[in-house]
């Protein structure tokens, strides 16, 4: 027996915070940071006597994130409270949804090189998220800033097979979150987390091996190396005649390992019940469709329309859908020119370039869409030869201004005029006998030499592709 | 000593101030509060500056509500910013809530003013104000005798006449049970009339705030000024405010009563059962309907009662763990110490039985048989009493089986104190409104209570038959003296 004899089974946990303005169930802002303590009320530090009054927005977002997730809508749902006692913890109980959540049974299609992979989710719920311990020298203190934002909680089934499958559903689910607007998925602020749970069992088997659980992952390389890490460790064990016990594991990053931190038996019991201060969600079917339909266009349909309809390649439209900032971008700019491959090539070369450069994130693309969709349509229409375009797109990255002013402005227009270049092209070729010489013995590339000329003569405005065949049809015919 | 309605119509006219009012109070409270022990605070300054303010807007000829400048004293397990709040436990001793509960705020807003805290059974679980951490409060009538529970001093308060007017919180019957053992007036509004926001929780889904005075129309204007609809508070009903006192002198003629046999079988004393009975009589001869009826699941009641309400306890009273507030034991060296220590030395006898029974209760493996089927309970108790109420506009029982019993009388066994709660219990369990008022003495000297239960929501037909009953019935009545 080998590694290759094991099927891997994952099933994930994650936890999203929501991007609402206000905290699940008082007025405080979810904003990030801020001096400790400052972002809380009664409610929200759990004070004797405060109540908690649901924010319908959060309703609303998970409720989203379900279709977006193709989940069934449980139109009564209620929420519980689960008992444990922690510092970050005020009340001691978390608000939670223990058995009736608000979404289930959905499901993701995960692309893994071509192939379709259908993951299914089990069910999203909504929870408060707790403050944060800050360890200090002289003692532990609390922040409850963090404490009441809203979370979803994600569940899926067991049916991921590898960390590459971990990724790849991360990535997807990520991606249906920002789409659907409901959260900003910051991993380094900790709006996006998850639990890895990782059984092991040799293939044909029915069963599920005994599962451990890696808690409160905050980055998906994280998540996939816990995965990867856990499940060779779980063969290993089985292989040397040991068995997997059911606990809870920590991952390590530093020592990339996993560490046990409890077991079963010290598992917490924590006594949900029926949240007595909260009534029940209901959900009528108008206001499913009406979150239904403020769903936007979702990646892969978008992905079909980029491809089938404008003519990307398959790479090119995955990169633009990745994120929905830039797909509305593109669709934006494309609204100025026919030519949407053209906007595509600005996109991927020219942005993605100067975004490394000045290591910015795509939401903060210093040129308007409408004025990249012009300068794709300047190149289209052969106004622009494509080295003019990177010096007007390197001013826009500047100034945002229209392209066609700078066009204008600075007299940048292409020379497509015919008799024009003409006169050029034979100037050109009476200056340059060496060059002319050459190729008319047979050194084709000689004729790149006559092409700098002209560009020279026209401060690169001459329209490349005529004067190719206007200096190749003149120069033929001395052969 | 003159009733709500009296001096606010006086106060009204200008023929006393708010001051002289609040004076009156503060010198009864020095003078007998050595005896009876109902208040946990009064804090004299604040008590005259409010009625100065008061009486300076009067002055300067400013619409007042009908209840400015009036007293009212508050249970302590009521928020009041700035005023220390102590639920009557160690544990929050020294707790000064940093805001004001819901009906606080609309006391304010109403003008009135706040003489003092009043002493309770800690966290309000009892049914005597014995389990005080820090005060034994008297039976006004008897000092010898407890004045009921929780809200002890809120009941004894009023019939010592050192307020006008108390707020309680009613859970399983802490309104008007002590309300029948002092002789006073006591109403639990209908779940969700009166809003919980800064009503330190003991059991969420059964609390409800409500008012205690020495008189049926005292009452209904306490209910008018602290009730209605209130965004703070999910569970609060978004019904509409009427007012209270509108009705009261209505005519009763054909009204129907339902007596329900099971609330005068065994473990009620003779005296209550013959008084109550008596009240009957009155109300046929008022012109209602007297009928017998039977509830079937009023022994399911003080079970399930004790399993839902300490069940949301055992949560409710889990953020007491000193940590952010409250008390903290000094003796820890780990975190689960600090935990341990602290709760064990936080809390009394009684509060630590009711979060073990409710930790019990909705452990894995005993939710279904133990919180489970007492809720299953809970939705067939609200049945029969909605089967009722298509018939009958009210119920008429005792309030508790007994009049006050002594003072250390039950304290070696609970269940025996559990019982004392046998007839108001079903009431918050359907989270119907329920009034106790005085229906006489027995041979020791001590009040008799009656309850009427009414609908959800009409609090208005119970006030109706109480104030005819008051004003109208024969039975006897007495001055109280003290020590």
């Amino acid at each position: 027996m080998a590694y290759k004899d094991y099927e891997i089974v994952i099933g994930l946990e994650v936890h999203s915070e929501l991007k609402t303005k206000t905290k699940i169930f008082c007025g405080c802002t979810t904003e990030f940071g801020g001096e400790p303590n400052t972002h809380c009320c009664p409610v929200c530090t759990g004070m004797p006597g405060a109540l908690p009054v649901l924010n319908g927005k959060v309703v609303d977002y998970a409720i989203k994130a379900g279709l977006a997730t193709n989940c069934k809508i449980n139109q009564v749902s209620k929420q519980d409270r689960k008992n444990y006692f922690y510092p970050d913890s005020p009340k001691a109980y978390q608000t939670s949804q223990f058995d009736l959540p608000l979404c289930y049974e959905g499901f993701v299609d995960i692309d893994l090189d071509g192939e379709t992979k259908r993951v299914g989710i089990t069910r999203i719920h909504i929870e408060e998220d707790a403050g944060k311990l800050n360890h200090e020298v002289n003692g532990t203190l609390v922040d409850y800033n963090r404490c009441g934002i809203p979370l979803i909680e994600i569940v899926t089934e067991p049916d991921i097979r590898s960390a590459k499958e971990v990724r790849a559903f991360l990535m997807k689910l990520r991606t249906l979150l920002l789409y659907t607007d409901v959260s900003d998925c910051r991993m380094n602020e900790g709006s996006l987390r998850c639990d890895v749970n990782v059984s092991v069992r040799k293939y044909g088997e029915e069963e599920l091996g005994t599962r451990t659980e890696m808690k409160n992952i905050n980055s998906f390389n994280f998540a996939v190396k816990a995965a990867e890490y856990e499940a060779k460790r779980q063969i290993k064990l089985i292989e040397s005649g040991g068995t997997v016990t059911q606990e809870t594991r920590r991952w390590d990053e530093a020592k990339g390992v996993t560490i046990s931190m409890r077991s079963k038996e010290e598992a917490h019991d924590y006594r949900y019940f029926p949240a007595p201060d909260l009534m029940p969600i209901v959900t009528s079917d108008e206001k499913i469709e009406e979150l239904r339909s403020s769903i936007p266009e979702l990646p892969e349909v978008r992905l079909l329309r980029y491809t089938n309809e404008d003519g990307l390649s398959e790479y090119d439209a995955k990169l633009i859908v990745a994120s929905p900032h830039l797909s509305n971008y593109f669709d934006e700019a494309c609204k100025q020119t026919k030519n949407k491959k053209a906007v595509a090539n600005l996109i991927i070369s020219e942005v993605f370039g100067r975004l490394n450069e000045d290591e910015k994130e795509e939401g903060i693309i210093p040129i308007h869409s409408t004025n990249l969709g012009k300068l794709a349509n300047l190149l289209d229409t052969g106004i622009i030869s494509s080295s003019i375009a990177k010096n007007i797109f390197a001013t826009m990255w500047e100034t945002d201004k229209n392209p066609e002013n700078i066009v204008k402005d600075e007299g940048l227009a292409q020379i497509s005029d015919d008799s024009e270049l003409r006169l050029m092209a034979l100037e050109v070729i009476a200056n340059n006998e060496k060059p002319v010489q050459d190729y008319i013995e047979g050194k084709d590339a000689a004729i790149q030499s006559l092409m700098g000329q002209m560009m020279k003569l026209t401060k690169g405005k001459a329209n490349p592709k005529m004067v190719i065949d206007m200096l190749k049809g003149i120069l033929d015919e001395r052969k | 000593m003159k009733s709500v309605a009296e001096l606010a119509k006086q106060l009204k006219a200008k023929e006393i101030s708010s001051v002289e009012v609040a004076r009156d109070y503060l010198k009864r409270i020095s003078e007998v509060d050595n005896l009876v022990e109902a208040y946990l605070l009064v804090n004299e300054d604040r008590v005259l500056e409010a009625a100065q303010a008061v009486d300076a807007k009067r002055m300067a000829g400013e619409t007042l509500s009908m209840l400015a400048g009036v007293p009212i004293s508050i249970k302590d397990n009521i928020c009041t910013d700035g005023v220390r709040t102590t639920c009557a436990s160690k544990m929050l001793e020294n707790f000064v809530p940093p805001y004001d509960a819901t009906v606080i705020s609309k006391i304010k807003k109403n003008d009135m003013i706040m003489l003092g805290k009043l002493n309770m059974d800690e966290f309000a679980m009892g049914s005597s104000t014995e389990n005080s951490a820090f005060k034994i409060t008297k039976n006004p009538w008897n000092l010898n005798y407890v004045p009921g529970g929780s809200s002890g001093g809120s009941a004894a308060a009023v019939a010592a006449l050192m307020t006008p007017l108390a707020l309680g919180s009613d859970t399983g019957g802490s309104i008007r049970q002590p309300a029948s053992y002092c002789g006073v007036v006591g109403l639990k509004p209908t779940y969700g009339r009166v809003s919980r926001y800064g009503l330190i929780a003991f059991a969420s889904s059964l609390d409800q705030i409500g008012p205690l005075a020495n008189s049926v129309e005292d009452v209904a204007l306490a209910l008018n000024v602290i009730g209605g609809h209130d965004q703070l508070d999910s569970t609060s009903a978004p019904v509409g405010m009427e007012d209270f006192t509108e009705n009261l002198d209505n005519d009763i003629k054909g009204k129907r009563i339902g007596l329900p046999k099971e609330f005068f079988g065994e473990g009620i004393s003779d005296e209550v059962k013959e008084a109550v009975l008596n009240a009957a009589k009155e109300y046929e001869k008022l012109g209602a309907i007297v009928e017998e009826v039977s509830f079937d699941l009023s022994n399911l009641s003080l079970p399930a009662y004790y399993l839902i309400s300490s069940a949301e306890a055992s949560s409710n009273l889990a953020r007491y763990d000193g940590i952010k507030y409250g008390y903290r034991t000094e003796n820890f060296d780990s975190l689960l110490a600090l935990y341990k220590n602290t709760r064990d030395e936080g809390f009394g006898k009684e509060v630590k039985r009711r979060i073990m029974l409710g930790t019990y209760a909705l452990s894995s493996g005993y939710y279904d048989a133990y919180y489970k089927k007492a809720q299953q309970v809970r939705t067939l108790i609200m049945e029969e009493f909605n089967e009722l109420f298509k018939t009958y506009d009210a119920l008429l029982t005792p309030t508790s089986p007994t009049t006050a019993f002594g003072i250390g009388a039950k304290t070696d066994n609970p269940v025996e104190m559990y019982l004392t709660d046998i007839c108001t219990v079903p009431i918050n369990i359907a989270g119907v409104p329920a009034i106790s008022l005085n229906c006489g003495f027995d041979s020791k000297g001590l009040p008799i209570g009656m309850q009427l239960i009414g609908k959800a929501f009409d609090e208005s037909t119970i006030l109706n038959l109480a104030y005819q009953y008051e004003q109208y019935a024969t039975y006897e009545k007495r001055n109280i003296t003290i020590g």
